[in-house]
């Protein structure tokens, strides 16, 4: 049986549901022969060079390229799951989705302390992706198939979730796993 | 026909940063842009938010370094709630400190082995699907495991003073939220599984015996690559010893002549400014002593130990002057010297960690003070990757009204610019051909620096490369992706 094929994605989040994947420490060792990494930050893998089983989406999306993504995912993917506050409702960056955009931009580069009042500009350059009106959950571009809470999600959380999608059981995420802060 | 060489780190995909080469007919370099991507709104959207959010808030910005953040909002609002440098309950302080520094410790830790390492032990030619974590771990089951645990140990230390491993609540407005029970301590100290900070000592000697084994076959290299003058700032005790969590801001120039003077943070923006290009959304920090064109500067390890007089702590003081040696007590400008620089602060952390440890202070039981309320607060720290500035102006119904941060990134990024436009110039330009290795090198420049918008890398990879080559009439002559 070949091994099952997994992939991650960091859309507009704080790497930091990463970093508590990386928290599940020692057991990386085993997980790298178990399952094999495909398209992720983990390795080099850039575009998917097979079907994915499991996908594990951090962030939510704040700008056209991170739509891209999300749906390239889905596309590759058999599940696809939301990992943390910032991909099932947008996180933190979503704080910015009750304010106009062209205000966030103003605050951050036309009052800047720091910068010289004559030579306040807003960058613009083609080489910049476009920013979204505002900050979407990923259900809302995709369908996705499961939901892990917490800001990070425990290691302990994502470890077992990982592992009963792997074996094809159903999730046993009991209330210690869930709760956080 | 002129060329457009794009190479994306983190890629359009993941949208973080990327690097634009522009090429002459002839294939000669004639302009480089490291551009920066990402755009959050943070400093509107904190706007109205009650002050006491914005350490558990920020730190949001990014889980790479999130003690950073959560510490540098704390000290930031010790000031507006009257608690400034110096005033704290001693419990809290150097409950802070050992968070601080177990932090630096993970970081620094996650850094060189799982980021940097691949390049030194299995080449800059190597074949890019081992190059990564997942082919040291192939390759030295042993130094993989070690990895994993340095970085664990830092991350406990965290969760016992934090609360969690990833953005924790430990610190708030004057003061912290606990402090630490003799049976966490004694983890740390005589843990049954080993994992105890004598043996962080002995792992973070052996990573700076590994490095130098690798610079003493490799010196043009470690030596010659992406290495340019510049300027150095950071935090330096007002001894002039290195300290990560306090102090006041120096900086020196290419010769090691003091161009910024042990100057109060709270006036920073006496002297600090920040320059906006279009081209990227990060801004480009400066001195205003020096002006824009010659005032920009470098920050993080290879900047802290060319400031700081010296290390105060035997291992790492002795590790210091031999590296001091080595540049005859001059600032040393050599970017990849940073990953030794890194290694013993490594060291350095470990060391304040077992001091701290063995403190009584950290089981008081004052937690908390406050004084004199004050409209806004400065809140300085040495993050993992350089001086990282938080300021904030609060109004007397306690909503935050004005937020700017200088990340620690942000005052990397000309010197960031100018080690990719030294690899453009150096290994690209004129070049026929684009090789897998020279794509590497623009990578391993910008790696030095340890960029935290490239977060990706830092997890546990390597930043995924897309070159294109445009002509000027915008048609795709050559892409390589890998
Ligand atoms: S959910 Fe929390 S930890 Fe995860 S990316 Fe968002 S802010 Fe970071």
């Amino acid at each position: 049986m070949s091994k099952p094929v997994i992939a991650t994605a960091s859309l507009a989040g704080c790497f930091g549901c990463h970093m508590s994947f990386l928290d599940i420490d020692e057991r990386i060792l085993p997980l790298v022969e178990l399952v094999e990494f495909n398209k992720s930050p983990i390795d080099d893998i850039k575009k998917f060079s097979k079907p994915v089983d499991v996908g594990l989406i951090e962030g939510g999306c704040c700008n056209s390229e991170n739509v891209h993504v999300l749906r390239d995912f889905r596309k590759n993917c058999k599940v696809l799951v939301s990992v943390g506050e910032c991909a099932i409702m947008g996180g933190l960056p979503a704080l910015r989705n009750s304010i106009p955009l062209r205000e966030c931009l103003e605050e951050a580069y036309l009052n800047a302390p720091t910068v010289d009042p004559a030579e306040r500009i807003i960058p613009n350059d083609e080489e910049l992706p476009i920013i979204l009106d505002k900050v979407y959950p990923c259900h809302e571009i995709v369908k996705i198939d499961h939901f892990l809470p917490g800001c990070p999600p425990s290691a302990d959380l994502i470890w077992e979730a990982l592992n009963a999608l792997i074996e094809g059981r159903p999730l046993h995420l009991t209330y210690d796993l869930i709760k956080f802060d | 026909m002129g060329k457009k060489i794009t190479i994306e780190p983190v890629t359009r995909v993941e949208g973080h940063g990327k690097v634009t080469i522009r090429l002459d007919d002839a294939g000669r370099v004639t302009e480089s842009r490291f551009h920066v991507v990402e755009f959050r709104g943070f400093e509107r959207f904190v706007q109205g938010r009650p002050y006491w959010e914005a350490p558990v808030l920020v730190q949001r910005l990014c889980g790479i370094c999130p003690v950073s953040h959560h510490l540098a909002a704390a000290k930031a609002m010790d000031v507006v709630v009257g608690t400034g440098p110096g005033k704290l309950p001693v419990t809290a302080e150097k409950m802070r400190r050992l968070m601080h520094y177990g932090q630096m410790f993970q970081s620094h830790a996650l850094h060189f082995f799982h980021l940097a390492s691949p390049d030194f032990l299995l080449g800059l030619d190597a074949d890019p699907a081992v190059r990564n974590v997942i082919g040291i771990i192939g390759l030295d089951k042993g130094l993989a495991t070690q990895a994993v645990l340095m970085r664990k140990f830092g991350q406990e230390i965290i969760l016992a003073t934090a609360g969690k491993k990833v953005h924790g609540t430990g610190a708030i407005p004057g003061g912290i939220n606990k402090n630490l029970a003799p049976e966490e301590r004694d983890r740390f100290l005589k843990s049954p599984d080993g994992l105890t900070v004598d043996r962080m000592i002995e792992w973070a000697r052996a990573a700076i015996e590994l490095f130098k084994g690798y610079h003493a076959k490799n010196k043009d290299l470690v030596d010659g690559f992406a290495a340019f003058p510049s300027n150095h700032l950071s935090l330096v005790r007002k001894d002039g010893a290195l300290d990560f969590y306090h102090g006041v801001l120096r900086a020196v120039d290419a010769d090691g002549r003091k161009v910024l003077g042990d100057v109060d943070y709270q006036d920073y923006l006496s002297y600090i400014g920040e320059e906006t290009r279009a081209w990227s959304y990060m801004k480009f920090p400066y001195l205003r002593s020096l002006g824009k064109a010659a005032g920009w500067y470098r920050v993080g390890p290879l900047a802290r130990l060319n400031t700081c007089d010296y290390i105060p702590s035997p291992l790492a003081q002795k590790e210091f002057e031999a590296y001091k040696a080595y540049t005859d007590g001059k600032p040393n400008n050599m970017s990849l010297h940073t990953h030794w620089a890194r290694l013993i602060e490594l060291l350095h952390a470990a060391e304040v960690i077992k001091e701290l440890l063995l403190d009584k202070d950290l089981q008081g039981g004052k937690l908390v003070r406050t004084g004199r309320r004050a409209p806004e607060g400065v809140g300085l720290i040495e993050a993992p990757r350089g001086t990282l500035f938080h300021h904030y102006r609060v109004s007397a119904d306690d909503q935050i009204t004005m937020a700017n941060l200088i990340v620690s990134t942000t005052n990397n990024n000309e010197s960031m610019n100018r080690a990719v436009d030294w690899v453009a110039r150096n290994v690209i330009s004129g070049r026929p051909e684009i090789t897998e290795g020279m794509l590497n090198r623009v990578e391993v420049a910008i790696r030095a620096y340890d960029p935290c918008l490239s977060c990706a890398t830092h997890a546990l990879g390597r930043m995924p490369l897309e070159v294109t080559l445009v002509d000027a009439a915008g048609r795709v002559r050559q892409r390589k992706v890998r």
